[in-house]
């Protein structure tokens, strides 16, 4: 009896460390997401997320300390007051409104069609009235093919890979999809070497949803306000730009938050 | 393989959090499960009933759902206990000793049976035998059942504590950067995840190759005075 006695108050000695720090302000981040958040050799964290995550502490004037945590335990460990808000490229979805609440976005890849280099076409309704236009089955982007686009021939694929495979191939005359993915996984690979975006970014809110916010738990108004306040801050003074340049190659904002 | 190089430290980093979590459950289960044995064989019918319940709550839940229960749930319970009382604001639960004492508990299940099934594996009459030259509990126990218990129990810990080893892993969803959390990460962060994939298999692979010499020693030792066949 002695024995589970000590063991208890063993237990509660070392659960109840750490503490009462709430001058500080904690962010949770994730780690394993480049290159929006991942880990150097040295253990530290870095990506555009964390970049962002302390500048916006340094416009808010807060002290920050990042917390690491696992995207499965990312709102539990939130409500749970582990840490104080999430800046770990989370989209704001009705589902998670339910739950937490969000800043205003602070990215959203817009969706660009993309072409070959001397097409001449142009990315809007006319442009592309009659040309063949490739989109991912079911995604946003057929959703938002057939609303702007509705003079073009929507041709439908399984999956974005093969909506590139049949570009380069010259059996579609433009694709839409995520600007992110045509960067990372067609343009700059040797097969997309030919092609570019065309003019325009596409971030429609029907389709696309809002974008990509800071997530804060219900009821913390003033942090949430305080979140998008500093958000369009560093979007007027040129620190957003600077990160965002640091990462890619345009820019990831995404248009008016409205989405126009 | 330069890869594993530059990230060194850090698989070194997870290796140390998975062994220190290992073994601080360990020491929880092992204690567990000798208090859980006695209970399930003593004569008090409380005792029975509560070390029945464990054992069943306990195995009959998966493990990552305790973990996430725990964890989450506690802090949630303490912030709860925090604001009806006024006596504190928000009380950190400490990552490792959540999922120290949460794999401890689990694994404490397991071991109340292993060690109850050595218990009873002692033959009857050398206990009476103990008993009818006058010897005290506690000298009954160290020289007669604490022995022969250990023998009879060595394949069924060596068991537990191989599994045991392996679900320290459960705890990267709680935050803790032990070896497979590391290793994902970094394996996410440089886009080679079956690299450090790899790697994490050879250290795992490692460890429980070291246990296995470790349990057999032991078991060479607790078996001294028996005749193999």
């Amino acid at each position: 009896m002695i024995r589970k006695t000590l063991i208890a108050a063993a237990t509660l000695a070392t659960l109840a460390t750490g503490a009462f720090a709430q001058d500080k302000l904690r962010i949770g981040v994730e780690g394993a997401y480049p290159p929006f958040s991942f880990k150097q050799a040295d253990g530290s964290l870095a990506g555009f997320d964390i970049d962002i995550a302390m500048a916006l502490c340094a416009e808010m004037k807060r002290d920050c300390e990042l917390v690491e945590q696992d995207w499965d335990g990312m709102i539990p460990a939130l409500k749970a007051k582990k840490f104080d808000a999430i800046v770990a490229s989370m989209s704001i979805t009705e589902e998670r409104k339910r739950q937490i609440d969000f800043s205003a976005k602070y990215y959203k890849t817009p969706a660009r069609v993309v072409a070959k280099k001397d097409s001449g076409l142009e990315g809007t309704a006319t442009g592309l009235a009659g040309k063949r236009l490739g989109v991912q089955r079911g995604s946003t982007h057929q959703c938002y093919a057939e609303k702007m686009f509705p003079e073009a021939e929507i041709v439908l694929y399984g999956t974005q890979e093969e909506v590139f495979s049949d570009l380069a191939l010259g059996r579609i005359d433009a694709q839409l999809s995520d600007s992110l993915i045509s960067q990372e996984s067609f343009l700059s690979k040797p097969e997309g070497a030919d092609f570019a975006f065309l003019a325009g970014d596409h971030t429609d809110v029907d389709c696309y949803g809002e974008g990509v916010g800071i997530a804060v738990r219900q009821g913390e108004e003033e942090l949430r306000d305080a979140f998008s306040a500093a958000i369009t801050a560093i979007r007027d003074n040129g620190t957003y730009k600077t990160v965002n340049d640091k990462y890619f190659p345009f820019d990831i904002y995404g248009g008016r938050p409205d989405g126009m | 393989m330069d890869l594993l190089i530059e990230y060194r430290s850090q698989l070194w980093a997870g290796l140390v959090t998975t062994v220190q979590i290992a073994l601080a459950s360990l020491f929880f289960s092992v204690a567990l499960g000798l208090i859980g044995a006695w209970a399930k064989l003593s004569a008090n019918r409380t005792a029975r009933a509560l070390a029945g319940a464990y054992t069943t709550l306990v195995r009959g839940v998966p493990d990552l759902v305790l973990i996430m229960l725990v964890f989450f749930g506690g802090q949630v319970t303490l912030n709860a206990i925090g604001a009806a009382t006024g006596l504190w604001d928000y009380l950190e639960v400490s990552q490792f000793a959540a999922g120290a004492l949460t794999i401890g508990v689990i694994f404490g299940a397991y071991f109340t049976e292993t060690f109850r099934g050595a218990i009873l594996a002692i033959p009857r009459g050398q206990i009476e035998a103990g008993i009818s030259i006058g010897m005290s509990r506690p000298l009954l126990f160290r020289r007669i059942v604490w022995p022969q218990m250990v023998r009879y129990a060595l394949p069924g810990f060596g068991n537990n504590w191989l599994v045991q080893l392996k679900t320290t892993a459960l705890v990267s969803v709680i935050g803790l950067q032990d070896l497979v959390y590391n290793a994902f990460a970094a394996g996410r962060s440089t886009d080679a995840l079956f690299t450090f994939m790899a790697a994490a298999f050879v250290i795992y692979l490692g460890l429980t190759a070291l246990s296995d010499l470790g349990l057999r020693a032991l078991e060479r030792r607790y078996s001294r005075g028996v005749q193999r066949a």
